[in-house]
């Protein structure tokens, strides 16, 4: 159930882009609208399938080349079908389909800016001060403040 | 014009230096509320400043005075602005214009990516966990918000400390802190001096989240062990993705100029912000802070009145001008 809601909220977005250019959008948010498509369908589908199911406004040619790239990410799977390749998401099961999106909304800087990040990488000298910290947590450095 | 104008454009390089003081000393709701608020007044004050100072350039133009009827002598004389620095000021202007509708449009299209991300993770629940080895955590924007938490975060941290990393991610979601830091990163963009403002505000805000999370355990030593251990985790199995957007949680080093990871930057034996955050969590609770708080705002109040003043002066001239015309 929360798929197909997912799948249409994506459809949403696609139909609010009418008066603007899909171009405009960034490559990052197709991928997640045409991915979620994919994740609501049960079967591989072909571009044409694709292009259909997440509304007019995205060329043909858009579609294949957001299949494409997904596919060179390990997002989808693809085989041979006739003349067309038929695409599907690697896995279904959610947390892995979660892990790649946010690994394509990593991908492109200015978005992965707005997210609140538990811990910050490490420099080594901080990988020492944090052992210290931990081998005895009453260690405060006094540096640490200023 | 009075050389009062210029203090407005000396102020944010002295709010830089103050930044991480403030950050460190202040609580962190009141530290980030009070560099995110000053970083937004002194821009403002700053790119004020820098039109009045284009503007008297302009007036300069015999065409420009004869439009808007103004008297040449009065002009000139009244003015104190050389030629050269209101030229550079407008060029200064227009770099403004341009670096801060660029950093508006880039964070709205992000914010609205991440809130359409947000909507189009798989399940229903606020908290997704995915099954990456990796160690991992991160609140999307979002109407909710949603949490993502790696399998690899999970199983690198004991039970109770699992909870403060929920309670850390979900002081982001409630309170909306990526808000707070792109404000302050607008900020800066309109004003590069505010730079280390930014940053500081970026680190307030995990500060926030921190004290919001060990105030619900009601342990500080379990909250900085939580941290430390989900650092080095972190660092031991490095979630797969760009080290240069790994800067203070949500400041990416991308959009600070610099390539490469933040450590590559900071000065050397310098703490980097994961350590200043278990430090400050092993330190006792910050307390008020009132004549910090004062300071500060007096610093911005002195920015603010100086513009102000500055627009009173240029207002009078053009009067000036335009009543000897007549």
């Amino acid at each position: 159930m929360a798929m197909r809601d997912d799948a249409r909220e994506a459809e949403a977005v696609v139909g609010n882009a009418d008066s603007g250019e899909p171009g405009r959008r960034g490559s990052g948010e197709l991928e997640a609208e045409v991915l979620a498509a994919l994740q609501r369908a049960d079967a591989a589908l072909t571009p044409g399938e694709v292009k259909d199911l997440i509304g007019g406004d995205l060329a043909y040619t858009t579609v294949v080349t957001i299949l494409s790239r997904l596919h060179a990410k390990g997002v989808l799977a693809r085989h041979k079908a006739g003349r067309a390749f038929r695409y599907a998401p690697v896995s279904d099961q959610p947390g892995l389909a979660a892990r790649r999106m946010a690994r394509v909304l990593d991908e492109e800087n200015d978005r992965a800016a707005v997210l609140a990040r538990f811990v910050s990488s490490l420099s080594e000298s901080d990988e020492d001060l944090l052992r210290r910290m931990l081998a005895d947590s009453s260690l405060a450095d006094p540096d640490l403040g200023g | 014009m009075h050389v009062a104008i210029y203090i407005p454009l000396l102020i944010p390089a002295l709010a830089a230096l103050a930044a991480r003081p403030l950050a460190a000393r202040l609580r962190p709701v009141a530290a980030t509320w009070l560099l995110t608020l000053s970083a937004l007044a002194l821009a403002a004050a700053s790119s004020a400043v820098l039109g009045m100072l284009a503007l008297s350039a302009l007036l300069r133009i015999p065409f420009v005075a004869g439009v808007g009827h103004l008297s040449d002598p009065v002009i000139s004389r009244g003015d104190a602005v050389s030629l050269p620095v209101a030229v550079i000021a407008g060029g200064l202007l227009a770099a403004v214009a341009v670096t801060a509708s660029r950093a508006v449009w880039r964070r709205a299209g992000a914010i609205g990516a991440a809130y359409r991300r947000a909507r189009t993770l798989p399940g229903a629940g606020e908290i997704v966990v995915t099954e990456d080895a990796a160690a991992d955590a991160y609140t999307i924007p979002g109407w909710p918000c949603r949490i993502v938490i790696t399998h690899g975060m999970l199983s690198a941290l004991a039970g109770e400390e699992r909870g403060v990393l929920l309670s850390h991610e979900r002081a982001h979601a409630r309170n909306a802190h990526y808000l707070f830091t792109s404000a302050a990163r607008l900020a800066a963009a309109a004003n590069p001096l505010l730079g280390p403002v930014a940053g500081e505000v970026g680190f307030a805000v995990e500060r926030w989240a921190d004290e919001h999370a060990a105030a619900e355990a009601g342990d500080r030593k379990l909250t900085a062990r939580a941290i430390a251990r989900a650092a080095l985790a972190a660092s031991a199995a490095p979630p797969d993705r760009d080290p240069a957007i790994a800067a203070l949680g949500l400041i990416t080093e991308h959009e600070q100029g610099q390539p490469g990871p933040r450590q590559a930057g900071r000065r050397r034996g310098r703490p980097g912000p994961v350590p200043r955050r278990v430090a400050a969590l092993l330190a006792p609770p910050p307390g008020r802070s009132l004549l910090l708080l004062v300071a500060a705002a007096a610093l911005v109040i002195v920015s603010g009145a100086s513009a102000a003043e500055a627009a009173r002066n240029f207002h009078q001239l053009i009067e000036l001008a335009q009543t000897s015309r007549g």
